[in-house]
Parts: C-alpha cells; sequence; structure tokens
C-alpha cells in the first residue's frame, strides 16, 4: 500500500457475515459467519466450489443483497445503509453477462450504460471509444451487440464495468467461456487498470486456480459460507508442502479418485484438471493425490494392483492451489462440472426466453 | 500519458468520490433516462419489420370495422371512431408488451441487478422506458392514422385544440403511468402474470370500445372510464374530434375525463413509485428479484 493508501478504510471489511435464504422445504444459509478484510489497492480472489457462497457474498458487497447478520463495509460506506454512496464507486463484471440490448451498436451499448453513472453525453461518449481501444474492440465499435462472439462480448463488458473508473471492481468468474487468449486479454486488461491508480481494488472469484494464482495478491477458500482459509498463494501452497502431492497415471481407475481417497494415508485425491485420453487410444487417467507421508503410496498402488489398474506415470509435483483446495474442500473442481452443467442450462432457458422480447 | 486508465488527482479518493451533490444526483437520473429512453428511439430504425407487425396488421383490423360499419350503412362518424382508436391502440400495445413486462425481461437477460448496482434511481429506468416507448409508439399510431385516414376520407371536426393537446398528453402520462405500476407488479408476480396480460388485450380493447363507442356498453363502459386510462382517453378524443356525433352521448364531458385523467396520472406514478421501493428492499432482502437464477 502506498501511503495515500494506506490512510484509507479497508476496501472491504465483512464481520460475522451470516446470509439465510427464505427458501422451501428449509431455509438455504449461504454464508455461514464470514470475517474479510481486503486493502485498498488489493487484488483478492475468493476461490470455492459452487454454492460455497461466493456470489451471495459478491451480491451483498455489490449492495444487491441485505446481510441477514453481521455487518459488511466498502471503503467505510455500510452495505446496508449507505448502498448510494458504494454504487458511486464500484462496478462489477460476471462472466457469459449477456446484458443490455441487442438491437444498439457496441458503442451505443457502452454509451446507454455510461449514462447510468451519470457522465455527460460527450465525455460517455469519449470514454466508450478510449474503452473500445483499450479493450481491443475498436474495429466492432459500430457492430451490434447481438452479432458479437463470445470474447467480444466478454471484452465490451470488461469496458462497460469500467466505465464509471471505480475504486473497486467486482469480478465473478470473468474468464468463463472465454478461449486462451481471450481470457488473457481479459486478465491483462485488469491488471493494466488496477496497476493506473494506487487504490483500485479487485475482488475476483473464478473457477480456474491458475488464473487465481497469476492474479491474486491474496486468496480465500470458501466452502459451505464459511472461510476455510486465507492467505497469500505462496502461504496456501506450503499448507499442503508438508504433505507428499503426486501425480499418477494410470490406465482406468473403476470407482473414480474416491476409491483411492479412501485408503489409510491419503490426504486428498483428484482428477487433474488436464484429465485427457492419451493420443494411441489408450485411456490416460491421471490424479493428484495428497498422502500424509510416503508410507501411503504402498497402499495405494497395492490397491491399484488388486483393482486391475496398470500405472502409467507417477511423479512428484509441486503443490497448487488446486492441491490446497482439494485438500481443504475435499474435492476437485473436474469433479464439479455435472453441477456446473445444472446451472448453465438453467442460465440458458432464461436466456432463451430473453431472445423473443423486441429490444434483444 | 496512459489515457485509458488516467491517474487520478492525489487528493482525490473514494470516500471523496462517494459523496454527491443533490444536483449531481438528479443529473444522473435525467441522463439515465436518456440512456434507458436511447435503445427505443434507435431501435426504430433497425428492425423495419415493425412496419409490417404494427402497422400493417393493425391497419387490416381497423379496416374490417370500417367496412362493416359502411356495409351497415351506419354514420359516417362510426368510421372515425374505429380509425381514431387503431392509432390509439399501438400505445396500450406498447404499454403491455414493452413496459409492464420489461422488468421482467431485464431480469431474465441481467439487466435488472446492473441497473440496481448503479448510482441511479430505478424510477428514472422506468421513465427512460415510457419515453422511449412513447416514442416509438408515437411514430405507429400516426402512420396508422395518416394512411387510415387518407384511405377511408375520415373528416375530424377538431376545433377545441387547447383541451385536445393536454387531453392526449393526460392519456399518455395515465397510460405510461399505468404501465410503469404494472413492471412493477409484474416483476413480482413473475412470468404468469405477463401472459395474464396478454390474455387481457383483447378484453380491455373490449370494454375500453376500440371499434365503437364506449357509452354503448352502459355501466361496463362507466367502469371502463373510471379504471382505464386507454377507454378515457380514448373516449375525450372522440368527443374533441367527432362533437356532437351520435353514440357518444352517456359518457362525462371531455373535460371530466380529463380530470380523471389527471387523476389516474397521480395515482399511477406515485403507486409506480412506492411499489418500486417495495420491489429494492425485496430484491435486497429477498434476493429473489434482482438475481435470475432465483
Amino acid at each position: 500500500m502506498t501511503a495515500q493508501t494506506e490512510q484509507l478504510p479497508p476496501a472491504i471489511a465483512v464481520q460475522g457475515l451470516r446470509r439465510v435464504y427464505p427458501v422451501k422445504p428449509k431455509p438455504v444459509t449461504a454464508l455461514d459467519g464470514i470475517d474479510l478484510e481486503v486493502a485498498p489497492g488489493e487484488f483478492f480472489g475468493l476461490l470455492g466450489p459452487n454454492g460455497a457462497g461466493k456470489t451471495t457474498l459478491i451480491k451483498i458487497l455489490t449492495t444487491l443483497l441485505l446481510p441477514s447478520e453481521g455487518k459488511a463495509s466498502i471503503f467505510g460506506f455500510d452495505v446496508a445503509t449507505e448502498a448510494a454512496k458504494i454504487r458511486r464507486i464500484m462496478n462489477m463484471v460476471a462472466g457469459g453477462e449477456q446484458s443490455g440490448y441487442g438491437i444498439l451498436t457496441v458503442r451505443e451499448q457502452l454509451w446507454m450504460f455510461s449514462q447510468f453513472y451519470g457522465l455527460g453525453s460527450r465525455e460517455g461518449w469519449r470514454r466508450v471509444d478510449e474503452l473500445l481501444d483499450a479493450v481491443g474492440l475498436g474495429d466492432q465499435r459500430l457492430q451490434r451487440v447481438s452479432t458479437l462472439s463470445t470474447g467480444q462480448r466478454q471484452k465490451m463488458n470488461m469496458a462497460r464495468g469500467l466505465l464509471n473508473d471505480p475504486w473497486i471492481l467486482f469480478l465473478d468468474e470473468p474468464t468463463l467461456g472465454l478461449d486462451v487468449s481471450a481470457a488473457r486479454a481479459v486478465r491483462e486488461m485488469v491488471l493494466a487498470w488496477k496497476g493506473a491508480v494506487p487504490g483500485r481494488t479487485v475482488l475476483l472469484t473464478t473457477h480456474y486456480m491458475a488464473e487465481a494464482d497469476e492474479l491474486c495478491e491474496r486468496i480465500a477458500i470458501v466452502d459451505h459460507g464459511k472461510i476455510l482459509a486465507i492467505g497469500t498463494p505462496s502461504e496456501l501452497k506450503r499448507r499442503v508442502q508438508r504433505e507428499s502431492v503426486l501425480r499418477l497415471e494410470v490406465n482406468r481407475l473403476d470407482g473414480g479418485p474416491a476409491v483411492l481417497a479412501r485408503l489409510p494415508g491419503v490426504v486428498s485425491a483428484a482428477l487433474a484438471a488436464d484429465n485427457v485420453e492419451a493420443g494411441t487410444g489408450a485411456q490416460r487417467v491421471a490424479v493428484n493425490l495428497v498422502l500424509r507421508d510416503d508410507s501411503a503410496l504402498t497402499g495405494v498402488m497395492a490397491a491399484l494392483g488388486a483393482a486391475g489398474s496398470r500405472v502409467l506415470g507417477l511423479r512428484t509435483s509441486e503443490p497448487t492451489l488446486e492441491d490446497v483446495f482439494v485438500e481443504l474442500v475435499g474435492r476437485g473442481f473436474a469433479d464439479e462440472a455435472d453441477a456446473e452443467a445444472v446451472d448453465d442450462a438453467a442460465t440458458e432457458t432464461a436466456d432463451h426466453d430473453a431472445e423473443h422480447h423486441p429490444e434483444r | 500519458m496512459n489515457t485509458l486508465f488516467p491517474t487520478r488527482e492525489t487528493t482525490a479518493d473514494p470516500r471523496t468520490d462517494a459523496d454527491w451533490t443533490g444536483r449531481r444526483a438528479f443529473e444522473t437520473n435525467l441522463r439515465a433516462l436518456v440512456g434507458r429512453a436511447y435503445p427505443r428511439v434507435r431501435g426504430l430504425g433497425r428492425e423495419p419489420s415493425w412496419i409490417f407487425f404494427e402497422i400493417l396488421l393493425p391497419f387490416l383490423g381497423t379496416s374490417a370495422f370500417v367496412l362493416v360499419y359502411r356495409a351497415l350503412q351506419a354514420p359516417e362518424a362510426y368510421v372515425g371512431f374505429v380509425v381514431l382508436g387503431g392509432a390509439m391502440s399501438a400505445f396500450w400495445l406498447n404499454v403491455v408488451w414493452m413496459m409492464a413486462g420489461q422488468l421482467y425481461w431485464e431480469k431474465s437477460q441481467g439487466n435488472l441487478e446492473l441497473y440496481f448496482a448503479a448510482p441511479m434511481s430505478l424510477m428514472a429506468v422506468l421513465l427512460g422506458m415510457a419515453a422511449g416507448g412513447l416514442f416509438m409508439s408515437g411514430t405507429r399510431s400516426l402512420a396508422i392514422l395518416l394512411i387510415s385516414t387518407a384511405l377511408f376520407g375520415v373528416q375530424f371536426h377538431l376545433t377545441d385544440w387547447a383541451l385536445a393537446v393536454p387531453v392526449f398528453l393526460l392519456t399518455m402520462t395515465a397510460l405510461y403511468g399505468l404501465g410503469m405500476m404494472l413492471a412493477s407488479l409484474f416483476l413480482l408476480w413473475g412470468r404468469e402474470a405477463f401472459h395474464l396480460t396478454n390474455l387481457a388485450i383483447e378484453p380491455v380493447y373490449f370494454i375500453s370500445g376500440l371499434n365503437f363507442p364506449v357509452a354503448r356498453l352502459g355501466a361496463l363502459g362507466a367502469v371502463a372510464i373510471a379504471t382505464i386510462p386507454f377507454a378515457v382517453g380514448l373516449d375525450a378524443l372522440r368527443q374533441l374530434a367527432f362533437p356532437g356525433m351520435p353514440g357518444l352521448a352517456g359518457t362525462p364531458s371531455p373535460q371530466v375525463e380529463a380530470l380523471i385523467l389527471v387523476a389516474m396520472t397521480v395515482v399511477f406514478l406515485v403507486a409506480s413509485q412506492r411499489l418500486i421501493r417495495v420491489i429494492e428492499r425485496m430484491a435486497r432482502s429477498r434476493g429473489s428479484l434482482s438475481i435470475r437464477w432465483q
């Protein structure tokens, strides 16, 4: 922090935050006593599985939801009683966002949003043009929003999030569904924006561990509405360094990694994110194993032999955030693909309905 | 200098930036109103299909009634009643399709939470929607009126412009005030309410006397005049455009109907403002309105 930002109240201060949704048949506790402080100028990440409470926390911090209990503030402004002030200095962008009106051009759409933040008309057009050049959409400025690709759309959403030059930017899975180069462009843009002015703060939720590792100065791992661990990426990785972290590749694994996770001395076992079939046609299953100590490996090998699995490779690996995540949460993100697919289907239904509206 | 991400003045900090004057807040709401009206104004020239769906099709419906009245040798004023009704129907359709159901659609699209999170009043958004909608449907209405008048040779006998203009404007404020109120209600009630409104289009046309003088409906017409801005506005405009014509007797004078429209405007605007506050309170406490998956 610079001397200037040290005088500011915390960009985010959360104490004993609880949020309960009054749904039937029984209320759902999305946040269960969260305590968190993010300094001005910090790039902070929230990692957690679906339903962990990340989005609920962002909704509360962006004044869209009230806490059931506890307090939260943004730069000293209370989210419950000073929402108007917070809205003047923050913005948010979500992955897969379909906001706006397809009938407008990219330039027009962003100008419309600039008016919602009170920019003068000319100032709005100027700001839009600057941002479009910055996000690499200069050539698409006169293209209709409805014709943009997913990556272009997300770049436009990022430009929208920066229109009011916020002090704090909330990014909810901002690179979701983007190809590698588009995701990198978005990450670089956020870093450049944040780095331009001391005090600019970013809260990011992401499913991509490498993204969190690359961008975030500190990370909180959240599950079932609680913060399980918080620290810098290297602090978090050191948590699992005392254990043996291995990458195991086998030709088959009946019953999945859960079979290994139940063995004595195995802290966690999860499918590796890069799980692929080998080009030769033979199946190759990669599993990230965290063992209490190397002696547990004997039991693992015996279990694999008994199950008819052939070991194709075994090597120790440096702990990653995913290892930390798996140890704390008890499962990897790869195990959540089914749950995500259900969420996506629900969103797509809403999008499909919206397509039949005259302004779309 | 990096013009993309300009460095702030060294004295600026988030707490100062969040401290707006009342004038700045008002100007932001005014700009938000213009911003939200913008897509509707721009959209007018972008989707030429509206010429077919919103001018030609209503015109065919109007033409059918004109031909029936002429076949029955009804007084020629009835042709004028139908043409005026056809022109005014564009506003009611706009209120139903693009006002009442709009916040519901905005929620589905993910716009609503961005509106909530922006430093403006949702009333500014509703007023912007109404202003843009009025511009859109005004164009359609004028087109239907001009084409029908030219083709069927309708003779208007409008002399009291000083009353006709305010009556038309009040009809619009009452009609779009109703639309703003319904927009909040439908967001609360969800998709079912939207379908019910679609079902209500024809009944409202009927009890408002879209193609005949509402006075013919007796007590039902009186109820319509007391409750539906489309009915009372249309009747007042018919009385002013075709003074003393048969079929119009039995309803309040245009002056009284103008007062009814004033009352409706006040009631609907106040109700929509209160409802939008309720909506925001509910959205924040229940989380069921702004978040589309809930």
